[in-house]
């Protein structure tokens, strides 16, 4: 069997994340009750017209700028024709002609080292509204309420190798956007959504074979087993002597295989033109600018700046800002207690086992960064116990906001009675006589166990450093 | 003086004088509606009860004070494509009978404010698609100065109702000489403001880079008074402009006024009778100190192609939207959402609107957009660089509103291209967004209004209303009214005074 690679483009949709929709003044707001968000524009009714919203190109023009792109300085919009009950105007107000931006990259980490992967154009569009079946009448209902939501549309090169290669890049895209702020890419949500354009070849060919594109994928995980699936699909398509068909294929992630939706014979004409409702904009270079000089730290600034500043080791520098929601926990509970060493432990270690458990998100996490900082400042007063501490850090990241309460209310605080410490260690050295001779021996080991006897005896409450002190004192060889 | 010889701005005033309220002029157009639209069918909805609980509404308003409008309390109509909260709006389409907008139009909004008194909504064509408004699915309207005669489209029901005084100004739309060609058939001052002088929000679109809302009106001075009314940016129209409201017209010197002559609208296909009366239109406008200036508008013969291949593109866009799911015509008991689609949009919509949204989406379909929208776009920016060269040379230009008198019914209607040709004069003028007026200049041998058109520079509104009302200050072709319809000979008109 002849070698094959995979070569893949992505469409990327994002919704940005602005207070109203892009042509009218209703709320972007996730949810509500059907047809609740909208008003005669975004529904579409008889003689409505559109406004652009100044925000919306804002984003699109701040997201181009993050991406290396240029950008179109004489842009506008054009109608996208098709009929389809979710769609009240049956056309989408898109761009096709004049995107917004133009030839930017981002960059991305491969095993064989950094790669650019070309992104070939972003577009600003509508979102459409939902349709709902109801099995039980028997009908189909449609919701409004998205009608209207911003959205970009971003359109990679087809520059990429490999599934890996294309988490990579997914992942590069989600971070820049989230810390532009410009759309909270959550894919449960469907507010970053990816449909994969792959086709194969044989190694060393540079033409490239038919492409398939493929929609329907909820998760990373779900694109990455897609693309191999497809891959597979293809080559043994083209082993077997058959030929790939363009086509729209639906991914089934519980199958675990695609299926054709239509193929490009059967392709719609959209009859795009521009759209006459809304004048071409002019985008001055000052308002650029303006954007430019706005733009937020992103994510490879603050790696940097993680371990110039804080001294952070540049693997604890990458976790931290892997998601911008964890980064900007990290910063806020640093500033507050200013200990970020402290802060960065606890993230990493039980923040990070938590959201596995819970199976959650980082921008899913209710944890306070007052909450934090606060139980990172009581470990460093020597105000509860590191062993406590595990506990009270689980109340605040289950979103607990009174972490002095919590500990007064659990008598959480450390022993301070040195009486107590006496009476521990003495109960302890009686019961354990053995381990107390053993370590007189010269077994080290064996004042682990008697300083965790004693932490015991003390309710977990003990200061572990001076029960070991007393320990050693006490034991004195 | 009889209370129908008045125009709207001399009603206006004696309103404003009490010496005629506004209920009093209410009821005498109503009165006049129901004596004449057996015969007309100017409107498709009278909404006479809201009228009068309206008429007596601003007159308190007038009364104490709040309206003060050279309008206030005039009767009026709206042409039924512009949405008006709580009142029916059909485009004459039995796709949106039963429609009624949940909002107003701006240009709604702005009546509203300065109290004028709607009395109800006027036929058209289907979507304003046609020049003779007998593709109304709610049967024709006929001319007032001959009921065998159409009284041209797509504003038709306005140009009539103004004309047989059923009130005393009506808004019409114009895409391609909607206003200003049934105007000239029926004998009144009809405008097409400059593309973005007034706002479109609310009016159901035709064709969205071409429509416009203007006045059809008695006279010059009271289609200035609308135009000053309607016009202004409008916030939820991006396409509408900022720029200062027309002034309105006061004497008849145009001395140092070049009134450009354009020598292809004055040549073959032009009936003798309608080019003797507009050119008698130049000699008048000379005698009043204008120069006239010969013009030249080579690229005429391609604006009727390019004028129907953009307005029918973007109509089948703008018409997608009708599919019987939210409002309007919903076919029953059909399943298929395809095969609903199907139903609702062939017998939701009349032939005429049928032919232009095939018409548009071939135009705009994969392998043709370049062969027909885009060169059409291009021969729209070379017909605006016409007009451009032609205001180099002239402050406004003069030529017919229509190559004929209004014909008889049903005389285009085997043959719909003979009707696009007609409107020769007119299709040009909104390609290149200039704004035009018809104003009335004659009758020809059978008694049928002659219209003549003045077309200016882009928000050069101000120079039209000049000219004509200098016009009309010497003629009074704009005074007369035909007979009133369907009332007896000898009858005693209503509202005397």
């Amino acid at each position: 069997m002849a070698s094959y690679e995979m070569v893949i483009g992505l469409e990327v949709h994002v919704e940005l994340s602005t207070r109203t929709k892009i042509f009218c003044g209703c709320t972007t707001r996730f949810g509500g009750a059907p047809n609740t968000r909208t008003c005669p524009i975004c529904t579409g009714m008889p003689g409505t017209l559109p406004v652009v919203n100044r925000r919306v190109v804002e984003f699109a023009i701040a997201a181009g700028l993050a991406t290396n792109c240029e950008i179109t300085r004489r842009t506008r919009f054009d109608r996208k024709n098709y009929f389809y009950p979710d769609l009240p105007k049956a056309y989408q107000v898109s761009q096709l002609y004049l995107p917004i931006c133009r030839n930017g990259y981002l960059t991305i980490e491969t095993p064989q080292g950094e790669k650019r992967v070309g992104i070939h154009e972003i577009h600003m569009e509508e979102d459409a509204g939902k349709l709902t079946h109801d099995p039980w009448l028997d009908r189909t209902l449609v919701d409004y309420n998205r009608c209207g939501v911003p959205l970009l549309e971003i359109v990679s090169e087809p520059d990429m190798r490999s599934a890996q290669e294309v988490v990579a890049y997914l992942t590069r895209l989600r971070q820049t956007l989230q810390y532009l702020g410009v759309s909270d890419c959550k894919m449960q949500e469907g507010s970053l959504r990816a449909d994969v354009n792959l086709s194969v070849r044989p190694m060393g060919q540079t033409a490239l074979g038919t492409r398939t594109e493929m929609k329907n994928l909820n998760s990373f995980k779900a694109i990455a087993r897609a693309i191999e699936g497809e891959f597979r699909r293809q080559t043994e398509l083209i082993e077997d002597g058959g030929v790939v068909r363009q086509q729209t294929r639906r991914w089934d992630d519980n199958k675990g295989a695609s299926f054709a939706m239509r193929s490009k014979e059967n392709a719609q004409d959209y009859r795009y033109f521009p759209e006459p409702d809304l004048p071409p904009m002019e985008i001055a270079q000052a308002w650029i600018d303006e954007i430019a000089a706005r733009e937020p730290e992103l994510r490879e600034a603050k790696r940097a700046r993680y371990q110039r500043e804080m001294g952070l080791p540049d693997y604890d520098a990458a976790l931290l800002t892997e998601e911008k929601a964890t980064a900007d926990l990290f910063e806020r509970a640093s500033a507050l207690c200013g200990r970020p060493a402290d802060v960065a432990h606890w993230l990493m270690g039980d923040a990070m086992a938590l959201m596995k458990e819970r199976q959650i998100a980082p921008d899913q996490m209710t944890l306070a960064p007052e909450a934090l900082a606060r139980v990172v400042t009581l470990v460093a007063e020597g105000r509860v116990s590191r062993q406590s501490a595990k506990e009270i850090f689980v109340y605040a990241f289950d979103g607990g906001e009174d972490v002095d309460g919590y500990v007064r209310e659990h008598a959480l605080q450390m022993v301070q009675d040195d009486g107590a410490y006496a009476r521990a260690v003495e109960e302890v050295l009686a019961r354990c006589a053995k381990d107390a001779e053993s370590y007189s021996a010269g077994n080290e080991k064996a004042l682990g166990f008697l300083v965790g006897q004693t932490m015991k005896a003390l309710g977990g409450k003990g200061d572990a450093k001076k029960v070991g002190e007393m320990l050693r004192e006490r034991l004195a060889r | 003086m009889e209370l129908f010889d008045l125009t709207a701005l001399e009603l206006g005033e004696r309103i404003r004088a009490r010496e005629i309220g506004v209920e009093e002029a209410t009821r005498a157009c109503l009165s006049r509606i129901e004596a004449q639209e057996g015969t007309l069918h100017a409107f498709i909805t009278v909404t006479a009860e809201a009228a009068l609980r309206r008429a007596r509404e601003v007159q308190r308003g007038i009364d104490d004070g709040t309206y003060t409008h050279p309008l206030a309390g005039v009767p009026m109509a709206i042409k039924d494509l512009i949405s008006t909260r709580g009142v029916e709006t059909t485009c004459a389409s039995r796709m949106l009978k039963g429609y009624v907008p949940t909002y107003d139009a701006t240009v709604v909004r702005k009546l509203d404010a300065i109290g004028a008194v709607c009395l109800g909504k006027t036929n058209m064509d289907e979507f304003a698609m046609g020049s003779s408004t007998e593709s109304s699915a709610f049967g024709v309207t006929r001319n007032p100065w001959d009921a065998s005669r159409v009284p041209g489209g797509s504003s038709g029901g306005s140009a009539a109702a103004v004309a047989a005084r059923e009130v005393f100004y009506a808004l019409g739309s114009d895409t391609g000489g909607s206003i200003r060609q049934p105007a000239s058939f029926c004998g009144v001052t009809g405008v097409k403001p400059t593309y973005g002088a007034v706002s479109r929000y609310g009016l159901i679109a035709y064709a969205s880079s071409l429509d416009q809302i203007g006045p059809i009106a008695i006279d010059a001075r009271d289609a200035a008074a609308v135009t000053r009314l309607l016009a202004g940016i409008d916030p939820l129209d991006a396409t509408s402009v900022d720029a200062p409201p027309p002034a309105m017209p006061e004497g008849d010197d145009l001395s140092g006024l070049r009134v450009g002559v354009p020598r292809e609208c004055f040549a073959d296909g032009l009936n003798g009778e309608v080019r003797a009366r507009v050119l008698a239109v130049g000699d008048a406008l000379q005698a009043l100190g204008a120069t006239l200036v010969p013009v030249e508008l080579p690229m005429l013969p391609y604006a009727i192609p390019a004028y129907y291949v953009l307005a029918c593109a973007e109509a089948s866009s703008n018409l997608s939207r009708y599919d019987g799911l939210r409002y309007g015509f919903h076919p029953e008991g059909i399943e298929d959402l395809h095969e609903y689609y199907l139903t609702a949009r062939s017998e939701g919509f009349g032939a005429e609107v049928k032919r232009r949204i095939l018409l548009g989406a071939f135009a705009l379909s994969s392998g043709y957009y370049d062969a027909y929208y885009d060169k059409a776009q291009r021969v729209r920016t070379l017909i605006a660089r016409d007009f451009a060269r032609c205001f180099e040379q002239a402050d406004v230009l003069l030529t017919p509103a229509a190559p004929t008198t209004a014909y008889p019914l049903g005389a285009h209607a085997d043959d719909p291209i003979s009707m696009y040709l007609g409107d020769i004069y007119t299709v040009s003028i909104n390609l290149a967004g200039l704004p035009g007026m018809s104003l009335p200049c004659g009758f020809d041998g059978d008694g049928l209004p002659v219209g003549a058109q003045l077309i200016g520079p882009a928000f050069g509104e101000s120079r039209l209303f000049a000219a004509a009302h200098a016009y009309q200050t010497h003629t009074d072709f704009h005074r007369r009214r035909p007979p009133e319809a369907g009332a007896a000979k000898g009858a005693k008109a209503n509202g005397e005074l």
